[in-house]
């Protein structure tokens, strides 16, 4: 959707990081969505999540459906690949391509009618497979691109702009993330990036199936009166449960919280979180606890965001499946193919 | 002899290494192993076999059957007619008794008399008390099933002369270090024998003798050999829905992978497969691996091909690799689900939506889909589109007696254009759909290799050249015609057509491929015998090559030979290559058996006597 080039010069004293890349290295084309769209905010948060953790844009992967959100992976890591695949059909490709080669790092960016409507089965699949991945839901309730139709994440009873209401029982992604045993998983708000970004921070690299459901509302159908999924409700019935800090592996963990309300999760890679809870009571560790929480607050009319549930020694699929070290796609072809004499064996075993 | 009605009227059939025995058993029984144990020790007997087990979707209690055609010469088609019925499950006896042909054998369990009504009196009727004596020798009620099997086998090995050593090797071999199995086994099946020796007339007039018309050829379903032909082609990740009749390809390839694809340090995989949670998955993993390197594959029947449609037009559009094993069975919709067919061409050939073609390739038998099943994935990487390896349940799910399988140690995989990180830091121009080299291939990256010239957008929508959305109508255009430049330029990687001229000139031609061509050749042989002439070509690929419309054009009218009700075979040449339909004779045959020379035989007859050609000798229905 490049209609518009960036420019291509930039301020030489742009801060680097450790690759020496700024954070232009980062960026991609420039967005086609709507002025104030949620979804521009996602990305300026993916933007800075990975010029922060200092990893190079071409190790990423980026793929998506169909759909405004799906659109977004061509506004960041424009040194990245990237895939717009099939409506709904993100997760399998994702699930190939990194059966394919397990040393990249896999972004997934969908919608709420791309993993809750025609690609809730994928979404679903994906996670209980524990594929090695960030899968990120621009949620919004809404179909864009079709002109304001709801999806499968709308609420009952929450009015479309043309006034027409939504009869059907919400399907809450997070939910279903926890009960498809999803390693990681969190609720954020594209309106707030302080919490946004250590989420896909500590999302990149956890190791098995992180989830986003990223509250993103959609200024042109889904941002008036009537609506949960604009401005204004997610603002005032957002109830955070964690503020995240993320600590790579390198960095010096600094005592700078007050104790009691600080809970720290390593994860496999060394790398640290740090929760300052807002909520005292809430166990980012305990996926029971963690639903039975979400239904509760759910049902007082509070949308729960922060880091809902962590299991910092999962593994993923590649575990399951017992696969070499060395990427797929980098074996040799005296690694894969078992030769003549082999095959010669094999025939005598047929007669 | 003794039981039903003994002796027919008509003589007895009597032949030798050339006749058909039928088993008709009951699902679940523990047939099938018993009956291949027969087939595989005429087999050894060195005596060629065609059996093929005729089977029900059902776990248990429907009929089922199992074909066995001892052939010395070699055919390996199924030959219709039954010489032999062993007919041991009662709910089919009379559409089974029905088959037998004049002076055929019935062998069937006599411990309950049936009525004289219940058997033809042009067929020699052989009973034994099979249960009466499983219900003395055993107790256990599974063991009585199991042995009655064995039983059977040990008293046809009587009646057919099968050497007891071969069965008994055999076994040995099935039960190598389960001693406990092997000893009553072998018990039960001289049991049959000592029964068949002390109280029926043996031989039969049909019986085996032992030859030497075996040689090296190995006995290997096509599944499995497929699944081998993935292994050779370097597939490492598989991804799979199960569905008859493909499912035992998937399980083959683990299987072989198993033992050829451990790494010995580690003990780790250097492969994948996964059991996706549908068609729609399983072929978007393949899309996934493949863009990103992997030789990938999925094994499907038609109902998987329609579920993967939208996939199919995405990969072909955005030009990336996929293999497709379609083991093609009864359709539309659920159809016969265990019966066999050639009538996914269409919804192959042109899958998906909009304007789309692909490459299809229809190996013969379980060789020929070995080495059609390595080259797929180099012609999938050299193209960078999804082909269609073309298989058939009666291919697929049946074993076959093949030549051995061969591979070159020389040979290499041809992973096409693909630019590698020297490529673009030497500052080659790189433009995803840029057709370089004037063949319609144009180059790409996997992702990662370099830092900031390797990558570009994959996606479904319209791109220039150099992968950049556009709605633009000339760059659409531009970018659909480069898309069939490259299907003309597959030709010249595909399988070419295999002719064979007649022993004479003549005008009348047959085009065949996949599971036919074993019939056509027996076919054509007895055509000759007869003085009939047609010159024939086995296709083995899609688009067409040119020889495919020369030998039409050299003929006045042609046979299409196919395994479906709308002749899709014959509506694709005469749609790709603008032929005059008259020009064209269907011949089809999709009742869910698979074809026989016998069938071909009448139906080309037929017509070609209405062209006053030599009249055939009349042919056996």
């Amino acid at each position: 959707m490049t209609y518009l080039a960036k420019p291509r010069l930039h301020h030489p004293e742009l801060p680097k990081n450790k690759l020496g890349y700024t954070h232009r290295d980062y960026e991609g084309a420039v967005s086609t969505l709507c002025a104030g769209c949620g979804h521009d905010s996602i990305s300026g948060a993916i933007i800075q999540a990975f010029f922060e953790l200092e990893l190079p844009p071409h190790r990423v992967a980026k793929l998506s459906g169909i759909g405004c959100s799906s659109k977004t992976p061509t506004y960041f890591l424009g040194n990245s690949h990237g895939f717009n695949s099939v409506h709904g059909r993100m997760p399998s490709v994702l699930t190939g391509a990194n059966l394919a080669n397990r040393d990249l790092i896999y972004l997934g960016v969908s919608g709420d009618g791309d993993s809750a409507s025609i690609g809730l089965g994928q979404f679903a699949h994906a996670l209980r497979r524990g594929v090695n991945m960030v899968y990120i839901v621009e949620n919004n309730g809404v179909y864009g691109l079709t002109k304001g139709q709801f999806s499968a994440t709308a609420d009952r009873g929450s009015k479309s702009k043309r006034g027409a209401v939504n009869n059907d029982q919400p399907i809450d992604l997070v939910l279903l993330a926890l009960q498809l045993g999803a390693s990681f998983v969190a609720r954020s708000f594209s309106g707030d990036k302080a919490q946004l970004v250590p989420l896909v921070k500590a999302a990149v690299l956890h190791r098995g199936a992180a989830f986003i459901d990223v509250i993103s509302p959609c200024v042109a159908f889904n941002n008036h009166a009537g609506s949960t999924k604009s401005y204004d409700f997610v603002r005032e019935h957002n109830q955070a449960v964690n503020r995240l800090d993320f600590m790579p592996t390198h960095s010096e963990i600094t005592a700078d919280y007050a104790p009691g309300s600080l809970q720290e999760v390593a994860q496999h890679d060394g790398s640290v979180l740090r929760l300052r809870k807002v909520h005292d009571d809430y166990n980012p560790g305990d996926r029971i606890a963690a639903i039975n929480y979400l239904l509760q607050r759910d049902a007082a009319g509070e949308i729960v965001t922060g880091l809902l549930y962590v299991q910092p020694d999962a593994t993923d699929l590649h575990a399951a499946l017992n696969t070499v070290d060395t990427p797929l796609n980098a074996l040799r072809e005296a690694e894969l193919v078992p030769g003549a004499a082999a095959l010669e064996k094999f025939n005598a075993s047929l007669r | 002899m003794q039981g039903g009605s003994g002796m027919s009227k008509v003589s007895p059939i009597r032949a030798v290494n050339d006749f058909v025995v039928k088993f008709a058993n009951v699902n679940g029984s523990g047939s099938a192993s018993a009956n291949l144990l027969f087939a595989k020790a005429i087999l050894r007997m060195g005596v060629p076999v065609a059996p093929r087990n005729i089977f029900p979707s059902n776990i248990q209690g429907l009929p089922t059957w199992f074909e066995v055609r001892v052939n010395e010469a070699g055919w390996r088609g199924r030959r219709g007619g039954v010489d032999l019925m062993v007919a041991m499950n009662p709910q089919t006896w009379d559409e089974d008794l029905k088959e037998i042909e004049p002076g055929g054998y019935l062998f069937y369990d006599s411990t309950k008399a049936l009525p004289a009504s219940k058997f033809r009196d042009d067929v020699n009727a052989i009973g034994m008390p099979l249960t009466a004596i499983c219900n003395r020798e055993y107790s256990d009620a599974r063991q009585r099933q199991l042995f009655k099997n064995i039983i059977y086998v040990g008293a046809l090995s009587t009646l057919l002369e099968i050497e007891p050593e071969t069965i008994a090797e055999l076994i040995g071999e099935q039960y190598k270090g389960k001693e406990a199995l092997l000893k009553p086994n072998v018990q039960a099946m001289h049991m049959g024998r000592a029964y068949a020796e002390n109280n029926l007339d043996w031989p039969l007039g049909v019986r085996v003798r032992r030859t030497n018309a075996v040689g090296d050829r190995i006995f290997i379903e096509g599944n499995s050999a497929a699944a081998l032909g993935c292994v050779y082609g370097g597939a490492t990740v598989c991804a799979w829905y199960p569905i008859t009749p493909s499912s035992s390809m998937a399980e083959a390839f683990a299987r072989h992978c198993k033992r050829f694809r451990t790494d010995p340090a580690s003990s780790k995989a250097r492969y994948a497969s996964v059991q996706a949670e549908d068609e729609l998955a399983s072929i978007g993993m393949v899309i996934g691996a493949s863009w990103n390197g992997a030789r990938a594959f999925t094994c499907t029947s038609g109902p998987g091909i329609s579920l993967m449609q939208e996939f199919i037009g995405l990969a072909y559009f955005a030009e990336i690799p996929a293999v497709i094993f379609d083991v093609q069975r009864g359709s539309p919709s659920t159809g016969m689900p265990t019966r066999t067919q050639q009538a996914d061409l269409l919804s192959c050939a042109y899958a998906s939506h909009g304007d789309t073609k692909h490459v299809l390739i229809f190996p013969q038998d379980p060789k020929e889909a070995f080495e059609f099943a390595a080259l797929s994935f180099d012609l999938a990487d050299r193209l960078q589109t999804p082909v269609f390896v073309m298989m058939d349940l009666d291919i697929g799910m049946q074993e076959w007696l093949c030549d051995p399988l061969a591979w070159d140690s020389r040979r290499h995989h041809d992973r096409g254009k693909v630019m590698s990180f020297q490529d673009l830091e030497s500052g080659t121009e790189f433009g995803r759909y840029l057709d370089v080299d004037g063949d319609g291939i144009a180059y790409h990256t996997y992702p990662g290799p370099h830092p900031s010239r390797a990558s570009y957008f994959t996606r479904g929508t319209t791109k220039d050249r150099y992968a950049h959305y556009t709605e633009e109508g000339a760059t659409y255009v531009d970018n659909m015609q480069r898309l069939l430049r490259k299907l003309e330029t597959a030709k010249q990687y595909l399988p070419e057509p295999v002719r064979r001229k007649a022993g004479a000139p003549t005008r009348f031609g047959a085009i065949y491929f996949g599971s036919t061509a074993p019939v056509m050749d027996e076919t054509l042989a007895a055509l000759e015998s007869q003085g009939v002439h047609l010159d024939t070509l086995r296709l083995r690929a899609f688009p067409f090559h040119d020889a495919v419309c020369d030998f039409i054009s050299e003929h006045e009218q042609v046979f299409v030979v196919e395994q479906n009700r709308d002749a899709q075979m014959r509506s694709l040449l005469i749609n790709e290559l603008v032929i005059d339909p008259g020009k064209l004779i269907p011949v089809l045959h999709y009742d869910g058996t698979p074809i026989t020379a016998r069938f071909i035989l009448r139906e080309i007859g037929e017509k070609l006597a209405m062209f006053n050609v030599t009249p055939l000798r009349k042919v056996a229905p």
